[in-house]
Parts: structure tokens; sequence; C-alpha cells
């Protein structure tokens, strides 16, 4: 399958019911389509829109109009039509989502914040915890931090515990919304990496990178978001 | 997975003479599913809990239970000895108050080992490692076994009563408020206990809470509920990231922020 997923004439406003019912429009006529072994990349300016889009392709904000096709397990789900029961499926096996912050749980080491994805998916827990080892070890994170809650962790040290949860797993389709927003030099390079490797790995990807070196060394196609405001069709 | 729900609900009623208490109220649950409730007091969630439980014959609507052998009955339908089965051996009740779901007066090895004898369990020797196995689970230290709920802390009642109801296995849980009336302290570490054993067990569980907090970290979906009936409902993150509806978008603005 060489397009897993297929977004077409996608609409997305808010309506602000506590300001009066004001209508934000976001988005219009977003179409484009996501290949396999390939990390697309959303471009334009702060508000354009590309975190939007991310969070419905994830079924995290609600879709006012369009489609967005994506290959799951055997057949074809429109994820802006789905019920939450299918977009939970979809999560788990097909798409996975590095979000700009960590949502942290009290008391759940990072080690097992890393492993929770891939437990899951039915992995052991043990292997799990080996595999999430691995991969925080690769990003730097002191050895001593695992066993502790991310909670009281540093920006750049939840965001490696972010990254290490979402690359885990061998989901198809990966989503990125600025991963190396709070890294380092050398940490950045290693998420260059994680990236080709999943590249290599037939992983469609799809970013948001506003650092111009990730960018250039990650994106082999920029989708510009600029062409899919709101304001041009309301207008 | 299994691809049939254990519960399904359809325009589920109850009214209180001409006052509405909820009204047609439909979803279905599958297994290993956590529904948050929300809404503020009086939007009617507890008397949904109390219509699905049993606890409340609803007005109208049905509901009806996938049992372990496959069948779907409806609850509304059987007879007051099999619901009672039910709700001793399939389903849990966590009440908000520890006191309404303990029995304050008999020590907390016997309040966990009374449910298992319920189901049928008589060797007392099996009843009490099984005891002492599922207080440890909620962090209660095993020499606390012979002592009575009521020399335990708020949150530590509160974790009993989490063992007594899961000790049987159950496929379906009920909360009201489960962390109602705690220390946030002390929320934070029920809250975490309990996303590890609905995890681990691989329960359906329906979550009656005002607190959004709450319903994020425990549930996958969500349904609000105003003047008793349900405003929105969706997957919890979507609710409480883009809520849609004026009800929901007012809830989600007055979360304080710390």
């Amino acid at each position: 399958m060489a397009t897993p997923l297929v977004v077409s004439d996608v609409a997305k406003s808010f309506t602000m019911h506590l300001r009066d019912g004001i209508k934000l429009p976001v988005v219009a006529g977003v179409s484009f389509a996501i290949r396999a072994g390939e990390c697309s990349v959303l471009g334009g300016p702060s508000g354009a829109g590309k975190s939007s889009i991310l969070k419905m392709l994830y079924g995290n904000y609600a879709v006012d109009a369009g489609q967005i096709i994506v290959q799951h397990e055997d057949g074809l789900i429109d994820l802006a039509t789905a019920s939450p029961r299918t977009v939970l499926a979809v999560r788990r096996l097909t798409i996975g989502y590095v979000s700009q912050f960590l949502r942290t749980v009290p008391r759940v080491s990072a080690l097992d914040v890393v492993a929770e994805p891939l437990v899951e998916r039915g992995e052991e827990r043990e292997a799990a915890r080996g595999k999430a080892r691995d991969l925080l070890a690769q990003l730097n994170l002191p050895e001593k931090l695992w066993a502790l809650p991310p909670a009281t962790f540093s920006g750049g040290e939840q965001q490696r515990v972010n990254i290490a949860r979402g690359f885990i797993t061998e989901h198809p389709i990966l989503l990125l919304d600025e991963p190396t927003a709070s890294l380092d030099a050398k940490n950045r390079d290693v998420v260059i990496s994680l990236i080709a490797a999943k590249k290599a790995a037939g992983v469609a990807l799809l970013g948001i990178f506003h650092d111009y070196d990730v960018r250039e060394a990650v994106a082999d196609r920029i989708i510009d978001v600029t062409a899919f405001a709101a304001g041009k069709i309301a207008a | 997975m299994t691809d049939a729900p254990l519960l399904r609900v359809s325009a589920l009623s109850k009214f209180y003479g001409a006052r509405v208490g909820c009204e047609n109220v439909t979803f279905d649950l599958w297994p290993g599913e956590v529904l948050a409730v929300v809404g503020e007091s009086g939007s009617g969630k507890t008397t949904l809990l109390n219509c699905l439980s049993t606890r409340l014959l609803p007005s109208s609507g049905t509901a009806s239970y996938r049992m372990r052998d496959g069948q779907f009955r409806e609850l509304y339908r059987m007879s007051e000895a099999e619901r009672r089965f039910l709700m001793r051996t399939d389903w849990g009740f966590v009440h908000q108050n520890p006191a309404d779901g303990l029995r304050m007066t008999v020590s907390a090895g016997a309040n966990v080992g009374e449910r298992l004898m319920a189901v049928g369990d008589r060797h007392y020797g099996k009843i009490r490692a099984t005891a002492v196995d599922w207080l440890s689970r909620v962090e209660i230290d095993e020499d606390r076994i012979d002592d009575e709920p009521r020399a335990f802390s708020g949150g530590m009642r509160q974790r009993l009563q989490i063992a007594r109801n899961l000790v049987t296995g159950p496929r379906l849980v009920f909360m009201d408020e489960p962390t109602g009336g705690l220390d946030v302290s002390v929320q934070a570490r029920l809250l975490d206990l309990l996303r590890g054993l609905v995890t681990d067990l691989g329960l359906a569980a329906i979550v009656v809470t005002h607190d959004l907090a709450v319903a994020r970290l425990l549930s996958q979906r969500m349904m609000v509920m105003k003047d008793g009936r349900v405003v929105e409902s969706g997957l919890t993150d979507r609710v409480l990231d883009d809520p849609r509806a004026p009800y929901t978008q007012l809830l989600v603005s007055s979360i304080l922020q710390v």
C-alpha cells in the first residue's frame, strides 16, 4: 500500500458557544495523501492549522466535513466518521502519535510510560520494558530517571520520554507534532536517525518541524498548509 | 477483544413523577472499555448509574447484558434473585462513601472474603489467602487484615471497597465518584491503582464523576449529561480537547489550571 492515509476536502472550525457562538474557521479543503517510506511535513506559519490537521488525523479533534481514509488491518476506514471504538483500534494498531507535550500519569515510571503502547498491542511487559530501555538509552535519558514518573522531569527529558513512547511500536503511520522542539543538537540528531529508520521500515510519517535543520534532514515533501486557509474559501 | 458489546442500553429514561431523572440514554459498552459519565450535581448521572446497576428500575427503555454464556439478557425482565446473583458475581459497585459498600463492623479480611463466600467458596485457608493477596494489590498491609474498616482512613476504606468488589473477578464495575471526598494525594494514588487494575483485569467500567481530570485519566469514552440528557459523547480526549456542545465547553473552560 503506497498511500496508507488519504485526506480529502477536510474542513475544521471551532464554534465558541461561550462567546456568543462566534465561529473560528481553521482549515478547509484539506486534501493530501502520505506515502509509505516517506516523511511528509506540514509547512506554514503558526496558526495556519498544522496541529489541528494532525489532531484530526488522530481522532483528537472532530472533523466538520470531508474524509480521512486510513488503511487499517485489511480494510479502509474513514476516521472522520468512525466510532470511538474504531478510532481506539486505529490508534492501537495503525496510527502512532508523538504529541508536543507529554501528559503524565501520577506514579507511572518513565519506563512504563514508554512500554505501555507495546503492552496495549499485546506484547509481554518485560519484553516491552526491554525495548523501552534500549530507546531511552539511545535518546540519552539518564538511567537513574527510568524508574521515576516523568512529571518532575525537564522539558527536554519529558520530550524524549514522549518520543520513545511514540517510536517504540511498529505503527505503519506515525504523526509527529514538533518532536524536536525542546531538544539539544545531539538529541535532535538521534531523532533524525530514528525517523530515517522508520522510513527505511516503510512507515508513512507526517510531521510538524519548526526547526529548519531537522526539516531539511527528514522531509521528503512539504505540504503547504496555507493553501488550506479557511478564510480564503469563506472570503 | 470480542466483537459483541457487554451492555446495550437503549432509550433509557427515568422519571420521578413529572421530574426527569435521566431521559433517552442510549449507548453500548464493550469489554475492557471504561466509560465516564460526567455532569454537575442533578444532571442525572447517578440516576443513570442506579438504573444500569438495577438498583433503580427505569420508567422506560431497555438494557441488555451479555452473560458469561454469551446470551444477552434483558436486565429489567430478570427476577430479583437473578439480578442479585449478577450483582454478587459478575458486577461490582464502588460507592462514593465506602461505608455504603463495606460492612464497617467486620474485619477487612471478612469484607473481602464475604464476596468470595457468596460465589460459593468455602475453604477458609483459600479465602484468607485470596483476601491477603487482594489487600496487597490495593496496597493495604497484611497485618491490617483483622482490623475493622472503622479503624481505616478514608483512602484505605476506599481501597478496601475496591478489593471487595474486584475479588470475584467481575466483568463490569459501576463506580459512583470513586475519588470524591478524598485528599488530592490520596486521590492520585487511588486513580493510579484503579487505572492499573482496570487495564490488568480487562474490566469494563462505568464511572460517574464530576471531575474531568478523573475522567481523562480513567476512561476512553465519555458521556456529558445535563438536565437528565446526554448532550455530548465520544472519545474522552476528543470531548475534552475539542468540546462541541455549549455545556461541555462551559465545563471544560471551568477547570482551574494549576
